[in-house]
């Protein structure tokens, strides 16, 4: 299968005054694959995530979405892309239902918000206030806003940070169904076994440079490989597998 | 991949909707917009509806079959107080509470009344307007007893036909404005800074939105949700407390022109205030930076005209003032609004101003 370029990034520089944010990176995400981008806070992750998303301006460098260029067709870019922000809130007072309503007239398109919910099992809490959901249902809403205009890639910047396992888990199968459905997947994680079970191909930044960019497989087998080995052998479970088997794998509300 | 091309009037009006929907839930809204205006009408219709009262004491001993009391009886302005006892009365009078006490005697001689009259220094005023009153009532009495003597000047009183102007048609512009002003500037500010904390707007700003979009929008929400809330005020003035609107309908539709005039200007405040605050903590000490002193200051409750002169240089300097002023003139001198032009001169004046300070202090994100 030869893979097709969605996203191109060519040697991006971004510079808030003196502070070298992002100091030349360059990578390209796949058509129809969950891309991760992973890296310590502060490592210029969000930077590059708003940059391709139209959101920021970039000091240097280049960058194609979908075929278009970031510096001259951005309405077509927004038009082709879902995104979800770190901490984003919505707008007050309005239930979920009608939050929808409001983000197919922004994006100029008529969708019933049902049908949105639906694809997040989300339509029990149609008339209910965002700030009311569960920290998982949050997750979820924000996703069913970011495929509203049927995007051809999505951004989620953390989208599991502070779930419990079940809701990770949850939200885990939902990212792997919108990408079999077509739609490429950039996703930002702290959790390096989350990145291993769900993203097919991850790049590491660190102090805004791309130290490294591979499928999780491979960089793991080439550790491996190098001589490394755990202090403590691998058990055939872990904790959190432990905690799955104790509490249920079904999805807790609330 | 969309057939259609892309319209930015659907996304003003689906900003719009959501705005609208989000400020008829949200209480601070309806409270400043409905509830204050409407119970300060309530309170200030019935403080100066009924005009002034002059409280007089009927001493226990008062004559009062005697012409003169009777005659005191039918005065509208008098209020004769008879239910408390003789040392409560005198208590009260000293406190100025009640205003004077009267007590008519009969005499056996000529002439067959003396009328005793205790006022209060605690009470002055309405002292004199009893004083003229009983001026009144004694020039009949005499004149009817002696009716063989030629008078020496004779008084002709006309009343011409007027309309009343009565305090709710001072009061209601001027709550008309207090609401319009409270709306644009805090609301205003308030929401813009939510938004833009919370990141809606940066969200927002993910899809192909267009700014003016936000901003149309919002405004478009608020100057719905403010030209129906000042109807209902009018509404509420003309058919409870008999509000005088001229020209009926062309009047309200002439104050509802003045209302969006009015909140355009003052949402300018708002979008300032929202881009100089830092947080949501300092939107309410900067917005009554700005309501508070045209609260009290632009005729909202009285009339600028009893100010002094300094103090009304400020006033007029203030849109609300105008704003007031040409409302007044529209709701009862039936005006229209090619007669308020000076007025809306200077809420043009302020129109560019404000708006070239919030073009500079706006923020997006």
């Amino acid at each position: 299968m030869t893979k097709q370029p969605i996203i191109t990034v060519n040697d991006l520089v971004k510079n808030y005054g003196d502070f070298a944010a992002v100091k030349g990176i360059s990578f390209e995400v796949y058509e129809g694959e969950i891309f991760g981008l992973l890296g310590p806070n502060g490592a210029g992750k969000t930077t590059t995530l708003e940059i391709i998303e139209t959101l920021r301006q970039k000091t240097s460098g280049h960058i194609t979405v979908d075929g278009f260029d970031i510096e001259t067709d951005t309405d077509s870019i927004k038009k082709r892309i879902g995104v979800q922000l770190q901490a984003a809130g919505y707008y007050p007072n309005l239930n979920l239902s009608e939050l929808i309503t409001l983000f197919s007239g922004l994006y100029g398109i008529d969708k019933s918000p049902m049908e949105m919910l639906e694809k997040v099992a989300l339509t029990d809490k149609a008339k209910a206030k965002y700030k009311d959901l569960s920290g998982g249902q949050k997750q979820r809403f924000s996703i069913a806003t970011t495929l509203i205009n049927n995007p051809r890639i999505i951004f989620l910047d953390e989208p599991t940070t502070g779930l419990d396992p079940q809701a990770r888990r949850n939200l885990w199968d939902l990212i792997r169904e919108i990408r079999d459905q077509g739609t490429t997947v950039v996703i930002t994680t702290h959790y390096m076994d989350e990145a291993e079970v769900l993203c097919d191909r991850v790049a590491f930044v660190d102090g805004g440079y791309i130290i490294g960019i591979d499928t999780p497989d491979h960089f793991i087998d080439q550790l491996v490989a190098s001589g490394f080995e755990r202090k403590k052998q691998v058990k055939l479970a872990n904790l959190e597998d432990v905690f799955i088997n104790l509490t249920g794998k079904e999805w807790r509300e609330g | 991949m969309n057939p259609k091309p892309y319209s930015n009037t659907k996304a003003t009006l689906a900003i719009a909707k959501a705005s609208f929907r989000s400020i008829l839930r949200s209480p601070s809204a309806v409270v400043f917009t409905l509830a204050f205006p409407l119970i300060f009408i309530i309170v200030f219709a019935n403080i100066g509806g009924g005009g002034v009262t002059v409280d007089v004491g009927v001493a226990k001993t008062c004559d009062t079959i005697s012409p003169v009391y009777q005659a005191l009886k039918n005065v509208k302005v008098v209020h004769l107080v008879k239910d408390q006892s003789t040392e409560e009365m005198n208590m009260n009078l000293s406190k100025g509470s009640i205003d004077a006490i009267i007590n008519i005697q009969k005499n056996n001689t000529r002439p067959p009344f003396t009328v005793n009259v205790e006022y209060t220094k605690a009470s002055a005023e309405k002292g004199n307007i009893l004083r003229s009153v009983l001026s009144n009532i004694y020039y009949n009495i005499n004149n009817n007893a002696q009716i063989n003597t030629p008078p020496v000047a004779e008084i002709r009183e006309t009343t011409i036909q007027g309309r009343e102007y009565k305090y709710i048609d001072f009061i209601l512009p001027g709550q008309l404005g207090f609401s319009l002003l409270s709306s644009g500037v805090f609301g205003t500010a308030f929401v813009f800074l939510s938004l833009r904390l919370t990141l809606v707007i940066k969200r927002f700003f993910a899809t192909p939105v267009k700014r003016y979009s936000i901003v149309l929008g919002e405004a478009l929400a608020r100057m719905t949700f403010s030209l129906l809330g000042s109807l209902f005020i009018i509404l509420v003035g003309h058919y409870m407390f008999g509000f005088t609107l001229v020209h009926g309908i062309t009047t309200v539709l002439n104050m509802l022109v003045l209302s969006a005039i009015g909140l355009i200007i003052f949402m300018g405040f708002g979008f300032t205030i929202s881009g100089i605050a830092k947080n949501e903590s300092t939107v309410p000490p900067l917005s009554n930076i700005i309501t508070l002193p045209q609260f009290l200051l632009s005729g909202t409750f009285f009339s600028v005209s009893a100010f002094p002169k300094w103090l009304q240089g400020i006033s007029n300097a203030l849109p609300l003032t105008h704003l007031n002023n040409a409302m007044r003139k529209v709701a009862f001198e039936g005006a229209g609004l090619g007669d308020v032009t000076h007025q809306l001169f200077i809420l043009l004046i302020w129109f560019v101003i404000i708006y070239a300070v919030a073009v500079k202090t706006f923020k997006w994100e």
